[in-house]
Protein backbone atom coordinates (compact mmCIF):
# COMPACT_ATOMS: atom_id res chain seq x y z
CA UNK A 1 0.00 0.00 0.00
CA UNK A 2 1.10 3.83 -0.44
CA UNK A 3 -0.32 6.85 -0.01
CA UNK A 4 0.14 9.52 -2.40
CA UNK A 5 -0.59 13.14 -1.54
CA UNK A 6 -3.21 14.78 -3.09
CA UNK A 7 -3.47 18.13 -1.97
CA UNK A 8 -3.90 19.53 1.49
CA UNK A 9 -6.53 17.40 3.28
CA UNK A 10 -6.66 14.48 0.70
CA UNK A 11 -4.62 11.05 -0.04
CA UNK A 12 -4.54 8.47 -2.66
CA UNK A 13 -4.21 5.35 -1.22
CA UNK A 14 -2.33 2.77 -4.11
CA UNK A 15 -2.83 -0.80 -3.90
CA UNK A 16 -1.73 -3.70 -5.89
CA UNK A 17 -5.82 -5.29 -6.98
CA UNK A 18 -9.40 -4.78 -6.84
CA UNK A 19 -9.55 -6.63 -4.11
CA UNK A 20 -7.34 -4.88 -1.93
CA UNK A 21 -9.32 -1.18 -3.52
CA UNK A 22 -12.55 -2.69 -1.54
CA UNK A 23 -10.66 -3.88 1.60
CA UNK A 24 -8.96 -0.54 1.61
CA UNK A 25 -12.67 0.89 0.62
CA UNK A 26 -14.00 -1.01 3.64
CA UNK A 27 -11.99 -0.41 5.98
CA UNK A 28 -12.22 3.64 5.68
CA UNK A 29 -15.96 3.02 5.48
CA UNK A 30 -16.29 1.18 8.63
CA UNK A 31 -14.07 3.43 10.58
CA UNK A 32 -16.15 6.11 9.10
CA UNK A 33 -19.29 4.27 10.27
CA UNK A 34 -17.99 3.97 13.63
CA UNK A 35 -17.11 7.46 14.19
CA UNK A 36 -13.30 6.66 14.07
CA UNK A 37 -12.85 9.28 11.02
CA UNK A 38 -14.49 12.06 11.63
CA UNK A 39 -14.65 14.92 8.89
CA UNK A 40 -14.60 12.48 5.93
CA UNK A 41 -15.95 14.01 2.84
CA UNK A 42 -15.25 11.91 -0.07
CA UNK A 43 -14.32 7.90 -0.14
CA UNK A 44 -13.47 7.18 -3.92
CA UNK A 45 -12.50 3.41 -4.93
CA UNK A 46 -11.13 3.52 -8.30
CA UNK A 47 -9.31 0.48 -10.37
CA UNK A 48 -5.88 0.54 -8.39
CA UNK A 49 -6.63 3.36 -6.18
CA UNK A 50 -8.85 4.79 -3.07
CA UNK A 51 -9.29 9.00 -2.74
CA UNK A 52 -9.89 9.82 0.68
CA UNK A 53 -10.75 13.03 0.88
CA UNK A 54 -11.33 15.05 4.76
CA UNK A 55 -12.63 17.82 5.96
CA UNK A 56 -9.17 18.98 7.33
CA UNK A 57 -5.39 18.45 7.07
CA UNK A 58 -5.66 17.27 10.79
CA UNK A 59 -7.99 13.65 10.66
CA UNK A 60 -5.39 12.85 7.64
CA UNK A 61 -3.02 11.28 11.05
CA UNK A 62 -6.24 9.12 11.97
CA UNK A 63 -6.39 8.14 8.44
CA UNK A 64 -3.00 6.64 8.51
CA UNK A 65 -3.62 4.44 11.86
CA UNK A 66 -7.32 3.56 10.08
CA UNK A 67 -4.82 2.18 6.86
CA UNK A 68 -1.72 0.95 9.05
CA UNK A 69 -4.58 -1.25 10.64
CA UNK A 70 -6.32 -2.62 7.55
CA UNK A 71 -5.90 -6.20 6.51
CA UNK A 72 -5.98 -5.94 2.70
CA UNK A 73 -6.04 -9.99 2.18
CA UNK A 74 -9.05 -10.36 4.18
CA UNK A 75 -11.34 -8.03 3.44
CA UNK A 76 -13.99 -6.73 6.17
CA UNK A 77 -16.82 -7.73 4.31
CA UNK A 78 -19.80 -5.33 5.88
CA UNK A 79 -23.56 -5.62 4.92
CA UNK A 80 -23.90 -5.85 0.82
CA UNK A 81 -26.48 -4.56 -0.66
CA UNK A 82 -28.27 -6.99 -3.80
CA UNK A 83 -29.53 -5.78 -6.65
CA UNK A 84 -31.32 -7.70 -9.25
CA UNK A 85 -31.27 -5.89 -12.50
CA UNK A 86 -33.74 -7.45 -15.24
CA UNK A 87 -32.45 -7.48 -18.75
CA UNK A 88 -34.00 -8.26 -21.73
CA UNK A 89 -30.69 -9.99 -24.16
CA UNK A 90 -31.09 -8.53 -27.67
CA UNK A 91 -28.40 -6.15 -27.89
CA UNK A 92 -26.24 -5.49 -31.16
CA UNK A 93 -22.85 -6.96 -30.13
CA UNK A 94 -24.62 -10.39 -28.49
CA UNK A 95 -23.45 -12.59 -31.52
CA UNK A 96 -20.15 -10.78 -31.79
CA UNK A 97 -19.94 -11.21 -27.56
CA UNK A 98 -21.01 -15.38 -28.23
CA UNK A 99 -18.86 -16.01 -31.36
CA UNK A 100 -15.64 -14.21 -28.95
CA UNK A 101 -16.16 -16.59 -25.93
CA UNK A 102 -16.94 -19.37 -28.40
CA UNK A 103 -20.24 -20.10 -26.96
CA UNK A 104 -23.77 -20.30 -28.32
CA UNK A 105 -25.87 -17.28 -27.71
CA UNK A 106 -28.55 -19.04 -24.82
CA UNK A 107 -24.65 -20.05 -22.75
CA UNK A 108 -23.29 -16.32 -23.26
CA UNK A 109 -27.18 -14.93 -21.83
CA UNK A 110 -26.51 -17.84 -19.23
CA UNK A 111 -23.17 -17.18 -18.02
CA UNK A 112 -23.43 -13.69 -18.24
CA UNK A 113 -26.80 -13.78 -15.89
CA UNK A 114 -25.90 -16.93 -14.07
CA UNK A 115 -23.00 -14.87 -12.51
CA UNK A 116 -22.95 -12.64 -9.45
CA UNK A 117 -21.29 -9.53 -9.61
CA UNK A 118 -19.77 -6.67 -7.08
CA UNK A 119 -19.53 -3.02 -8.21
CA UNK A 120 -15.58 -2.22 -7.96
CA UNK A 121 -16.39 1.25 -8.95
CA UNK A 122 -17.94 4.05 -10.86
CA UNK A 123 -17.26 6.83 -13.18
CA UNK A 124 -17.28 8.01 -16.71
CA UNK A 125 -21.04 9.15 -15.81
CA UNK A 126 -22.79 9.33 -12.67
CA UNK A 127 -24.61 6.24 -11.76
CA UNK A 128 -21.84 4.26 -14.03
CA UNK A 129 -20.74 1.39 -12.06
CA UNK A 130 -18.11 -0.89 -12.76
CA UNK A 131 -18.65 -4.15 -12.33
CA UNK A 132 -16.50 -7.17 -11.47
CA UNK A 133 -16.90 -10.71 -11.32
CA UNK A 134 -17.13 -11.34 -14.70
CA UNK A 135 -16.36 -15.00 -16.37
CA UNK A 136 -13.22 -15.91 -18.38
CA UNK A 137 -15.09 -16.34 -21.76
CA UNK A 138 -16.82 -12.96 -21.32
CA UNK A 139 -13.69 -10.64 -21.03
CA UNK A 140 -13.50 -9.25 -24.20
CA UNK A 141 -12.02 -6.43 -25.93
CA UNK A 142 -13.76 -3.00 -26.65
CA UNK A 143 -15.28 -2.52 -29.65
CA UNK A 144 -12.70 -1.11 -32.81
CA UNK A 145 -15.52 1.70 -33.52
CA UNK A 146 -17.27 3.32 -30.54
CA UNK A 147 -20.77 3.91 -31.06
CA UNK A 148 -21.69 7.63 -30.78
CA UNK A 149 -24.56 6.74 -29.09
CA UNK A 150 -25.30 4.41 -26.65
CA UNK A 151 -29.04 4.23 -25.85
CA UNK A 152 -29.50 4.29 -22.14
CA UNK A 153 -29.53 1.11 -19.69
CA UNK A 154 -27.63 -1.06 -21.97
CA UNK A 155 -26.20 -3.87 -20.35
CA UNK A 156 -22.77 -4.45 -22.24
CA UNK A 157 -19.58 -5.51 -21.05
CA UNK A 158 -15.95 -4.48 -21.51
CA UNK A 159 -12.02 -5.84 -20.78
CA UNK A 160 -12.58 -7.47 -16.78
CA UNK A 161 -15.97 -5.24 -16.56
CA UNK A 162 -19.42 -5.22 -17.38
CA UNK A 163 -21.58 -2.25 -16.32
CA UNK A 164 -24.97 -0.57 -17.90
CA UNK A 165 -25.09 3.06 -18.69
CA UNK A 166 -27.32 5.37 -17.35
CA UNK A 167 -28.19 7.33 -19.43
CA UNK A 168 -27.21 7.71 -23.51
CA UNK A 169 -23.72 8.27 -24.29
CA UNK A 170 -21.37 7.44 -26.65
CA UNK A 171 -19.55 4.00 -25.83
CA UNK A 172 -16.81 1.24 -27.09
CA UNK A 173 -18.68 -1.31 -24.85
CA UNK A 174 -19.76 -4.88 -26.25
CA UNK A 175 -23.85 -4.86 -25.96
CA UNK A 176 -25.04 -7.65 -24.70
CA UNK A 177 -29.09 -6.15 -23.79
CA UNK A 178 -31.32 -3.43 -22.13
CA UNK A 179 -32.57 -2.95 -18.97
CA UNK A 180 -35.72 -0.86 -18.09
CA UNK A 181 -34.64 0.26 -14.28
CA UNK A 182 -33.38 4.03 -13.95
CA UNK A 183 -29.67 3.54 -13.03
CA UNK A 184 -29.44 7.10 -11.90
CA UNK A 185 -31.72 9.72 -10.86
CA UNK A 186 -30.95 12.77 -8.91
CA UNK A 187 -34.48 13.29 -7.31
CA UNK A 188 -34.64 9.69 -6.36
CA UNK A 189 -32.99 8.73 -2.70
CA UNK A 190 -31.02 7.39 -2.92
CA UNK A 191 -30.40 8.45 -6.41
CA UNK A 192 -27.59 6.16 -8.25
CA UNK A 193 -29.17 2.23 -8.36
CA UNK A 194 -25.30 1.29 -8.22
CA UNK A 195 -22.60 1.98 -5.20
CA UNK A 196 -19.51 0.45 -4.65
CA UNK A 197 -19.78 -2.78 -2.87
CA UNK A 198 -23.25 -3.79 -3.93
CA UNK A 199 -23.69 -7.10 -5.37
CA UNK A 200 -25.33 -7.36 -8.33
CA UNK A 201 -27.50 -10.12 -10.60
CA UNK A 202 -29.10 -9.63 -14.20
CA UNK A 203 -31.84 -11.41 -14.89
CA UNK A 204 -33.02 -12.91 -18.12
CA UNK A 205 -36.37 -11.13 -18.78
CA UNK A 206 -38.88 -10.93 -21.87
CA UNK B 1 -44.32 33.15 -3.62
CA UNK B 2 -41.17 35.63 -4.26
CA UNK B 3 -39.45 35.71 -7.19
CA UNK B 4 -37.37 37.07 -9.59
CA UNK B 5 -37.10 36.96 -13.27
CA UNK B 6 -34.39 36.69 -15.53
CA UNK B 7 -34.57 39.26 -18.67
CA UNK B 8 -31.59 38.73 -20.17
CA UNK B 9 -28.41 36.38 -19.19
CA UNK B 10 -25.41 37.72 -20.77
CA UNK B 11 -23.05 34.72 -22.00
CA UNK B 12 -23.95 32.94 -18.97
CA UNK B 13 -25.86 32.58 -16.29
CA UNK B 14 -26.18 29.62 -13.46
CA UNK B 15 -27.50 28.55 -10.33
CA UNK B 16 -24.85 28.06 -7.85
CA UNK B 17 -24.15 27.43 -3.85
CA UNK B 18 -21.78 25.40 -2.48
CA UNK B 19 -21.91 22.98 -4.35
CA UNK B 20 -22.64 18.62 -3.49
CA UNK B 21 -19.37 17.26 -2.63
CA UNK B 22 -19.49 13.69 -1.39
CA UNK B 23 -20.86 11.95 -4.20
CA UNK B 24 -17.87 11.48 -6.44
CA UNK B 25 -17.98 7.56 -5.59
CA UNK B 26 -21.47 7.81 -7.69
CA UNK B 27 -19.79 9.19 -10.55
CA UNK B 28 -21.13 12.96 -9.33
CA UNK B 29 -18.84 16.19 -10.02
CA UNK B 30 -19.00 18.56 -6.59
CA UNK B 31 -19.87 21.31 -8.83
CA UNK B 32 -20.35 24.73 -7.35
CA UNK B 33 -19.78 28.33 -7.00
CA UNK B 34 -16.08 28.68 -8.80
CA UNK B 35 -15.32 31.60 -6.87
CA UNK B 36 -16.27 30.73 -3.86
CA UNK B 37 -15.53 33.60 -1.33
CA UNK B 38 -17.46 35.72 -3.54
CA UNK B 39 -20.54 33.62 -3.32
CA UNK B 40 -20.45 33.48 0.36
CA UNK B 41 -19.67 37.31 0.48
CA UNK B 42 -22.61 37.89 -2.02
CA UNK B 43 -24.62 35.68 0.70
CA UNK B 44 -23.60 36.83 3.84
CA UNK B 45 -24.05 40.91 2.31
CA UNK B 46 -27.96 39.47 2.01
CA UNK B 47 -28.02 38.29 5.49
CA UNK B 48 -28.24 34.72 3.90
CA UNK B 49 -26.61 31.65 4.91
CA UNK B 50 -22.77 31.68 3.17
CA UNK B 51 -24.49 27.97 1.48
CA UNK B 52 -27.27 29.89 0.06
CA UNK B 53 -27.68 29.83 -3.69
CA UNK B 54 -26.90 32.57 -6.15
CA UNK B 55 -26.55 33.65 -9.75
CA UNK B 56 -22.92 33.02 -11.34
CA UNK B 57 -23.31 35.54 -13.87
CA UNK B 58 -20.17 34.84 -16.88
CA UNK B 59 -18.91 38.49 -18.22
CA UNK B 60 -22.10 40.85 -17.26
CA UNK B 61 -25.15 40.92 -19.31
CA UNK B 62 -27.43 40.19 -16.36
CA UNK B 63 -30.71 41.99 -16.22
CA UNK B 64 -33.13 40.75 -13.20
CA UNK B 65 -36.52 42.29 -12.34
CA UNK B 66 -37.40 41.86 -8.96
CA UNK B 67 -40.87 40.74 -8.28
CA UNK B 68 -41.26 41.64 -4.43
CA UNK B 69 -39.36 43.69 -2.18
CA UNK B 70 -36.03 42.18 -1.79
CA UNK B 71 -32.56 43.10 -1.44
CA UNK B 72 -29.41 41.76 -3.55
CA UNK B 73 -25.81 42.19 -3.44
CA UNK B 74 -23.42 41.78 -6.58
CA UNK B 75 -19.36 40.73 -6.20
CA UNK B 76 -16.64 39.05 -8.03
CA UNK B 77 -14.34 42.02 -10.22
CA UNK B 78 -15.48 45.76 -10.17
CA UNK B 79 -18.67 45.53 -12.23
CA UNK B 80 -21.18 48.49 -13.33
CA UNK B 81 -24.29 47.79 -11.47
CA UNK B 82 -27.51 49.56 -12.17
CA UNK B 83 -31.24 49.67 -10.96
CA UNK B 84 -33.58 51.14 -13.36
CA UNK B 85 -30.41 52.74 -14.96
CA UNK B 86 -29.48 54.91 -12.59
CA UNK B 87 -25.79 53.56 -11.00
CA UNK B 88 -25.04 51.19 -7.59
CA UNK B 89 -22.57 50.07 -5.54
CA UNK B 90 -21.53 46.41 -6.31
CA UNK B 91 -20.49 44.76 -2.76
CA UNK B 92 -23.09 46.14 -0.68
CA UNK B 93 -26.47 45.40 -0.21
CA UNK B 94 -29.14 47.13 -2.52
CA UNK B 95 -32.73 46.92 -1.90
CA UNK B 96 -34.94 46.20 -4.74
CA UNK B 97 -38.54 47.40 -4.75
CA UNK B 98 -41.34 45.31 -7.03
CA UNK B 99 -40.77 46.08 -10.51
CA UNK B 100 -37.34 47.26 -10.25
CA UNK B 101 -34.88 46.02 -12.83
CA UNK B 102 -31.11 44.87 -11.52
CA UNK B 103 -28.34 44.64 -14.56
CA UNK B 104 -24.71 44.01 -14.65
CA UNK B 105 -22.46 45.76 -16.97
CA UNK B 106 -19.50 43.28 -18.53
CA UNK B 107 -16.61 43.53 -15.57
CA UNK B 108 -13.26 45.69 -16.79
CA UNK B 109 -11.35 42.40 -15.32
CA UNK B 110 -12.00 38.96 -14.24
CA UNK B 111 -14.67 36.72 -15.48
CA UNK B 112 -17.74 35.79 -13.00
CA UNK B 113 -20.34 37.74 -10.84
CA UNK B 114 -21.96 37.04 -8.01
CA UNK B 115 -25.53 37.86 -7.18
CA UNK B 116 -27.38 36.94 -4.43
CA UNK B 117 -31.11 37.59 -3.35
CA UNK B 118 -32.13 37.42 0.32
CA UNK B 119 -33.72 33.98 0.93
CA UNK B 120 -31.57 32.71 -1.69
CA UNK B 121 -32.91 30.92 -5.69
CA UNK B 122 -34.85 28.34 -4.02
CA UNK B 123 -34.95 26.10 -7.28
CA UNK B 124 -35.23 22.11 -5.92
CA UNK B 125 -32.09 21.04 -4.99
CA UNK B 126 -30.34 17.83 -6.10
CA UNK B 127 -28.10 15.42 -4.16
CA UNK B 128 -28.13 18.27 -1.63
CA UNK B 129 -27.24 21.14 -3.67
CA UNK B 130 -28.82 23.66 -6.06
CA UNK B 131 -26.27 24.17 -8.45
CA UNK B 132 -25.66 23.78 -12.12
CA UNK B 133 -23.33 21.46 -13.00
CA UNK B 134 -22.35 21.40 -16.88
CA UNK B 135 -20.20 18.24 -17.18
CA UNK B 136 -22.91 15.78 -16.17
CA UNK B 137 -26.25 17.41 -16.10
CA UNK B 138 -26.98 17.52 -12.49
CA UNK B 139 -29.43 20.67 -11.31
CA UNK B 140 -31.24 23.33 -12.68
CA UNK B 141 -30.52 23.97 -16.88
CA UNK B 142 -28.48 27.36 -17.78
CA UNK B 143 -30.70 29.99 -17.17
CA UNK B 144 -32.45 31.93 -20.44
CA UNK B 145 -34.49 35.04 -20.00
CA UNK B 146 -37.79 34.80 -18.99
CA UNK B 147 -37.18 31.93 -16.39
CA UNK B 148 -38.42 32.88 -13.02
CA UNK B 149 -36.78 31.84 -9.95
CA UNK B 150 -38.56 31.06 -6.31
CA UNK B 151 -36.63 32.98 -3.57
CA UNK B 152 -36.84 30.88 -0.21
CA UNK B 153 -37.78 32.85 3.15
CA UNK B 154 -35.27 35.45 4.47
CA UNK B 155 -33.70 34.46 7.41
CA UNK B 156 -31.29 37.25 8.48
CA UNK B 157 -30.76 40.84 8.02
CA UNK B 158 -28.90 42.77 4.86
CA UNK B 159 -25.96 44.48 6.27
CA UNK B 160 -23.11 45.94 5.15
CA UNK B 161 -20.81 46.00 7.71
CA UNK B 162 -18.44 43.21 6.45
CA UNK B 163 -17.91 44.58 2.52
CA UNK B 164 -14.88 44.75 0.97
CA UNK B 165 -14.30 46.40 -2.16
CA UNK B 166 -13.72 44.13 -5.25
CA UNK B 167 -9.89 43.20 -5.92
CA UNK B 168 -8.08 44.03 -9.19
CA UNK B 169 -7.65 40.30 -11.03
CA UNK B 170 -3.94 40.32 -12.35
CA UNK B 171 -2.96 39.55 -15.87
CA UNK B 172 -0.35 37.53 -14.08
CA UNK B 173 -1.35 34.83 -11.74
CA UNK B 174 1.04 32.35 -9.88
CA UNK B 175 -0.33 29.93 -7.38
CA UNK B 176 1.55 27.71 -5.35
CA UNK B 177 0.81 23.93 -6.16
CA UNK B 178 1.49 20.71 -3.43
CA UNK B 179 3.51 18.25 -5.36
CA UNK B 180 1.46 15.08 -5.63
CA UNK B 181 -0.18 12.30 -6.63
CA UNK B 182 1.87 11.54 -9.68
CA UNK B 183 4.14 14.01 -9.41
CA UNK B 184 7.29 10.64 -9.99
CA UNK B 185 5.76 10.56 -13.38
CA UNK B 186 7.42 13.85 -14.50
CA UNK B 187 11.28 14.75 -14.95
CA UNK B 188 12.20 16.72 -11.82
CA UNK B 189 8.75 17.97 -11.41
CA UNK B 190 9.17 20.96 -9.08
CA UNK B 191 11.84 22.17 -11.33
CA UNK B 192 9.99 21.96 -14.79
CA UNK B 193 6.91 23.58 -13.19
CA UNK B 194 8.65 26.44 -11.67
CA UNK B 195 10.41 27.13 -14.86
CA UNK B 196 7.61 27.40 -16.93
CA UNK B 197 4.87 30.14 -17.47
CA UNK B 198 1.41 29.28 -19.40
CA UNK B 199 -1.53 30.98 -20.67
CA UNK B 200 -5.23 30.63 -20.23
CA UNK B 201 -6.97 28.80 -22.68
CA UNK B 202 -10.24 30.13 -24.01
CA UNK B 203 -11.21 26.78 -23.86
CA UNK B 204 -11.36 26.64 -20.63
CA UNK B 205 -14.65 26.28 -18.83
CA UNK B 206 -16.24 25.25 -15.38
CA UNK B 207 -14.88 21.97 -16.00
CA UNK B 208 -11.66 23.06 -16.38
CA UNK B 209 -8.99 25.80 -17.02
CA UNK B 210 -6.67 24.49 -20.50
CA UNK B 211 -3.40 26.25 -19.93
CA UNK B 212 -1.52 26.44 -23.15
CA UNK B 213 2.52 26.70 -22.85
CA UNK B 214 5.83 24.62 -22.58
CA UNK B 215 4.79 20.27 -22.34
CA UNK B 216 5.49 18.66 -19.42
CA UNK B 217 7.72 16.24 -19.66
CA UNK B 218 7.61 12.57 -18.23
CA UNK B 219 10.36 10.75 -16.59
CA UNK B 220 11.98 8.28 -18.60
CA UNK B 221 10.56 4.95 -17.11
CA UNK B 222 7.21 6.66 -17.19
CA UNK B 223 7.26 7.62 -20.97
CA UNK B 224 4.52 5.26 -21.94
CA UNK B 225 3.22 4.03 -18.86
CA UNK B 226 -0.81 4.13 -18.65
CA UNK B 227 -2.40 4.87 -15.32
CA UNK B 228 -5.60 2.91 -14.84
CA UNK B 229 -8.12 5.85 -14.43
CA UNK B 230 -8.29 7.06 -10.71
CA UNK B 231 -9.93 9.77 -8.29
CA UNK B 232 -9.31 13.43 -9.02
CA UNK B 233 -9.63 16.40 -6.90
CA UNK B 234 -10.64 19.90 -7.14
CA UNK B 235 -7.36 22.01 -8.48
CA UNK B 236 -5.89 18.80 -10.11
CA UNK B 237 -2.97 19.95 -12.01
CA UNK B 238 -3.95 17.27 -14.62
CA UNK B 239 -0.96 16.32 -17.49
CA UNK B 240 -2.57 14.95 -20.62
CA UNK B 241 -0.42 12.94 -23.23
CA UNK B 242 0.22 16.81 -25.18
CA UNK B 243 2.36 17.67 -21.55
CA UNK B 244 -0.45 21.02 -21.60
CA UNK B 245 -1.26 20.77 -17.92
CA UNK B 246 -5.22 20.95 -17.65
CA UNK B 247 -6.58 22.23 -13.82
CA UNK B 248 -9.63 20.98 -12.53
CA UNK B 249 -12.46 23.11 -11.34
CA UNK B 250 -15.70 22.39 -10.17
CA UNK B 251 -17.92 20.53 -12.59
CA UNK B 252 -14.59 17.74 -13.21
CA UNK B 253 -15.33 14.54 -14.33
CA UNK B 254 -14.45 12.25 -10.70
CA UNK B 255 -11.87 9.88 -12.45
CA UNK B 256 -9.48 10.38 -14.68
CA UNK B 257 -6.87 8.65 -16.83
CA UNK B 258 -3.95 10.99 -16.91
CA UNK B 259 -1.31 11.64 -14.15
CA UNK B 260 -1.97 14.04 -11.90
CA UNK B 261 1.44 16.33 -11.44
CA UNK B 262 -0.53 18.64 -8.16
CA UNK B 263 -2.87 20.01 -7.09
CA UNK B 264 -3.41 23.76 -6.31
CA UNK B 265 -5.42 25.04 -2.54
CA UNK B 266 -8.48 26.13 -3.03
CA UNK B 267 -7.96 29.47 -2.12
CA UNK B 268 -6.00 29.72 -5.54
CA UNK B 269 -9.19 28.35 -7.21
CA UNK B 270 -10.86 31.89 -6.28
CA UNK B 271 -8.31 33.81 -8.27
CA UNK B 272 -8.31 30.90 -11.32
CA UNK B 273 -12.19 31.63 -11.43
CA UNK B 274 -11.35 34.81 -12.69
CA UNK B 275 -8.95 34.33 -15.23
CA UNK B 276 -9.84 35.29 -18.02
CA UNK B 277 -8.39 33.73 -21.19
CA UNK B 278 -4.60 34.95 -22.02
CA UNK B 279 -4.21 35.55 -18.23
CA UNK B 280 -0.45 34.11 -17.26
CA UNK B 281 -0.32 31.33 -15.08
CA UNK B 282 2.88 30.42 -12.75
CA UNK B 283 3.18 27.41 -10.52
CA UNK B 284 5.23 28.04 -6.71
CA UNK B 285 6.04 23.82 -6.06
CA UNK B 286 5.71 23.13 -2.84
CA UNK B 287 7.46 19.67 -1.97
Amino acid sequence: MRLRRCGTDAVLVEVDSLDQVDAVRAAVSSAAERGDLPGLVELVPAARTVLVALESESALARLRDILATADLHRPARREQREVRIPVRYDGPDLELAAETAGLSVADLVELHSGTEYTVAFTGFAPGFGYLVGLPKPLVQARLDHPRTAVPAGSVAIAGEFTGVYPRSSPGGWRLLGRTDLTLFDPHREPPALLVPGDRVRFEVVG
Amino acid sequence: MRTVTVLATGPQALVQDLGRPGNAHLGVPPSGALDVPALRLANRLVGNPESAAGIEALLGGLRLRADCSCVVAVTGPAVRVTVNGRGRDSHTPVHLADGDVLALGAPADGLRAYVSVDGGLDVPAELGSRSTDLLSGIGPAPMSAGDTLPLGDPTGQARGADQLGSRPVPDEIAVPVLLGPRDDWFDRAAEQLAAGTWLVSPESNRIGLRLTGPALLRAAEFDSAELPSEPVVTGAVQVPASGRPLIFLADHPTTGGYPVIGVLPAAALALLAQARPGTTVGFRPIG
